[in-house]
């Protein structure tokens, strides 16, 4: 299975859906698309982790680099997901203390720091 | 002799092939199914890690998939013709080392049995896991 991307704005947040795997081929699709978003003036970003099936290094590491250039705008990079074999690599890795990550796009969007 | 062995083109295309299979070979050696997510979480950092050390020294070839069922456990041997170890050193940037430590964080962080190794050729990943005799039997 491929990625799929879709993006919408909720108020001052764009939610980034994300579906499929996100891999060592597939993560350059997903860092060009938060690096446009950024560059557009988009700097509160939601990724919607819910229909992902599939998530490695490669992928944490391109969501690593996009709350990088969120911060260097002041702004904030939001994770959704409730799948347990995802959340397990976010806290093998210690990235759960690195991404807030919300049961629900509705929280994500409502957080504030 | 390997149960089943797989050898591919140092892309990242074919990254998603090699985790599918071991599933499947692993699946069948009678691995427990709760297990089978970290298994191909596991291979497929593996293979992703000796694809970018290919990319990183700019040598061709191929990377190698062994799949090894025995009596008690299923191992996996991923290994690489990306030269030795000094030479991924000296020609990394720093971003791709964090990459490629996530990696290995995220496979030693998975699997309990697992072996980082370097050769002439490249480096190998050697990693096992439990076959649960219920399955086996099934």
């Amino acid at each position: 299975m491929d990625l799929s991307l879709s993006t919408r704005t909720v108020g001052d947040r764009t939610v980034v859906e994300v579906g499929g795997e996100i891999d060592v081929y597939t993560a350059p699709k997903l860092r060009e698309q938060l690096v446009e978003l950024v560059n557009d003036g988009n700097y509160h970003l939601v990724v919607d982790m819910e229909g992902v099936d599939f998530l490695d290094s490669t992928g944490l590491g391109v969501l690593v680099g996009g709350l990088k250039r969120v911060r260097a705008h002041e702004g904030s990079l939001r994770l959704v997901c409730n799948q347990e074999r995802i959340l397990k690599i976010f806290r093998i890795t210690g990235l759960t203390k690195v991404f807030p990550i919300h049961n629900s796009v509705d929280d994500a969007v409502a957080a504030t720091d | 002799m390997a149960t089943v062995e797989l050898r591919f083109s140092a892309l990242p295309e074919h990254v998603r092939t090699a985790r599918l299979v071991a599933a499947a070979v692993a699946r069948r050696a009678g691995v427990d199914e709760s297990v089978l997510d970290e298994l191909r979480l596991a291979v497929g950092e593996a293979c992703s890690r000796a694809v970018a050390l290919h990319q990183r020294n700019g040598r061709d070839g191929a990377v190698r998939v062994a799949l090894t069922e025995q009596e008690k456990r299923f191992l996996i041997e991923v290994a690489d013709e990306a030269g030795p170890a000094h030479a991924a050193g000296a020609a990394g940037g720093g971003g791709q080392e964090d990459e490629d430590a996530l990696g290995l964080a995220v496979i030693t962080g998975l699997v309990e049995d697992v072996e980082v190794g370097h050769g002439d050729d490249g480096g190998v990943i050697r990693m096992s896991w439990t076959i649960s005799p219920a399955s086996a039997d099934a």
